[in-house]
């Protein structure tokens, strides 16, 4: 059962999107963020749409997928929504009840942070639907390297990272295992109340633990047995390469972002 | 030092440092171990648990440094630092848990660690890659992920990852230990065509008999020493010694032994199901 957990959600098809250098695709989406936050208008909302639908179409990613990112963010979005359509009192009132008040306000902020939030999700989603895992976090090495100047351990947070990602998919597989050995001794996991199912946890996470520091002490043998030094001097196999496809779509990324700068300040005038 | 030497032992102890000062003699792991091994050979080192074998494995490629005495791999001492990498270069290891060596979350991404730590440039590690994969038969599965590998394609994986150093020797601990049958006989394989076709030293640390048949030459450890140091079918042949130290012999020296002892005239050195066929054909 715990092995239907899909790791990240990269989604791989071959397209114009996934082939470009994750690093860029960072910085785009980075780009993407402040085109949402850059005024306070619908007129955001309708530019950052039409970006992500140009998106999803150039990535081949199904639309549902998008949907199925909002999923999870439903709560938010509900209480994002009643807490703006509650306290902002500005503009007609449009329905009151004793002491709570709709205005027309709160209804528009309400609607556009709700639209700001879907947008949000979904084009940020683009970033790791189409890029698997290790190659983000190489681009996150790559970008943050500027900040090994001041002694910051950007090699080493990457290599924890990229062996966190190794190592889940064998961890899973060890839980399932110490589950099944602790059921087979009687151990009553899935029912109880809240407090002995927690208590229940114990015998199952204390060998995981202990084979987790085990195995750590063996792959770190293994790492220095294959001459490894830290990030020093060290090459790569696959070396992140901009092309000028990375460089169109920065700039296609920049002008969306401008057009909408330019937009927000004529219509404040 | 002979230029076709691989690892050299001089009158090596060892032991793991305690806490406490008393002097045992029971407390050395190894105990003057005195090896050579030549390069292009292909050698097993049996032993019972506990016997020293995997912590003499460790030595030969500097995880550990003898508290007396010293190991030259090719010719270069392990206690000095600054031999370090370029011992772990010529002298790669495999261990027995395929799933606690592999670093990386693609296969072809695993078997480039080494060279990438060595500073190879990129083009000469592609290179590499394939080469080592292709040789333990796995170039199908480079853009794999671990996990969805059984249990022998790991290990061959981990094979690869070390012969892409170009190693100059490979020492196995126990490398079968956790395998399948099938897999054991994956991994077998491509431990004999790497010995036989690159001529790569090959040292495999073992308790299967059947494997440390397949060398050239057979140690046995026992209590921190070497107590046999022959052919495989010298070593073999003596299976009441071999039964004392808590060994097995292969299936088919038994049987000839066994047949000996009850007076027929059979030798026991024999080590394969066809020669033992052989010789029961002679026999009768």
């Amino acid at each position: 059962m715990l092995k239907d957990i899909t790791l990240g959600q990269y989604f791989p098809v071959d397209s114009v999107i996934h082939k470009l250098d994750p690093r860029f695709k960072i910085i785009n989406t980075l780009l993407f963020i402040m085109m949402l936050f850059a005024g306070n208008h619908a007129v955001n909302l309708v530019i950052g749409a039409v970006f992500v639908i140009l998106v999803q179409g150039l990535s081949k990613i199904p639309f549902q997928m998008g949907i199925k990112s909002i999923k999870p963010i439903f709560p938010v979005l509900v209480f994002t929504a009643i807490l703006n359509l509650v306290f902002i009192d500005t503009g007609e009132t449009l329905w009151s009840w004793k002491f709570l008040k709709i205005t027309e306000g709160g209804l528009q902020t309400s609607a556009f942070m709700i639209g700001r939030i879907i947008l949000l999700i979904i084009g940020s989603s683009m970033l790791t639907y189409t890029t698997s895992p290790i190659l983000l976090t190489d681009a996150i090495e790559s970008l943050l390297s500027p900040l090994k100047k001041v002694k910051f351990p950007v090699h080493e947070m990457a290599m924890m990272m990229s062996i966190a990602l190794r190592f889940i998919p064998t961890l899973i597989e060890e839980t399932d295992k110490i589950m099944a050995a602790q059921k087979a001794r009687g151990a009553m996991l899935d029912n109880g109340k809240l407090l002995d199912r927690v208590k229940a946890m114990i015998p199952i996470l204390i060998p995981l633990f202990v084979s987790a520091f085990r195995r750590a002490e063996e792959l770190a043998t293994a790492m220095e047995c294959r001459c490894y030094q830290g990030g020093e001097g060290r090459t790569r196999l696959r070396e992140l390469k901009a092309t000028w496809k990375d460089y169109c779509s920065l700039t296609v990324c920049g002008l969306f972002l401008l057009l909408i700068m330019i937009l927000n300040s004529i219509i404040s005038y | 030092m002979a230029e076709h030497e691989m690892i050299r032992a001089e009158h090596l102890w060892f032991r793991y440092p305690t806490d406490t000062d008393a002097e045992q003699e029971n407390d050395w792991i190894l105990k003057d171990i005195s090896l050579e091994i030549k390069k292009g050979s292909f050698t097993a080192i049996l032993g019972h648990n506990g016997s020293g074998k995997s912590t003499l494995a460790k030595h030969m490629n500097a995880i550990l440094i003898p508290e007396k005495g010293s190991l030259f791999v090719a010719g270069l001492n392990t206690r000095k630092e600054e031999n370090l990498f370029a011992i772990r270069q010529k002298a790669g290891m495999v261990f027995q848990n395929p799933d606690n060596q592999i670093v990386a979350s693609i296969v072809e991404e695993d078997v480039a660690f080494a060279p990438e730590n060595l500073g190879v440039p990129p083009e000469e590690i592609r290179k590499r890659v394939d080469s080592a994969l292709r040789s333990v038969k796995m170039y199908e599965y480079r853009n794999h992920a671990p996990s969805q590998l059984s249990g022998g394609q790991k290990q061959r994986v981990a094979i690869a990852g070390v012969i892409a150093m170009q190693p100059e020797c490979i020492i196995l601990d126990e490398p079968t230990a956790m395998l399948d049958p099938q897999g054991r006989q994956e991994v077998m394989e491509t431990i004999l065509k790497l010995n036989r076709e690159q001529g790569i030293t090959i040292i495999l640390i073992t308790h299967y008999m059947e494997e440390a048949a397949l060398a050239e030459r057979v140690v046995v450890v026992d209590d921190g020493r070497i107590i046999l140091d022959d052919l495989p079918r010298k070593v073999f042949s003596q299976v009441e010694h071999m039964k004392a130290l808590g060994l097995d012999v292969p299936q088919v020296t038994e049987l000839a032994w066994e047949l000996k002892k009850a007076g027929y005239a059979i030798s026991p050195e024999i080590l394969t199901e066809q020669e033992c066929v052989v010789a029961l054909e002679k026999l009768f």
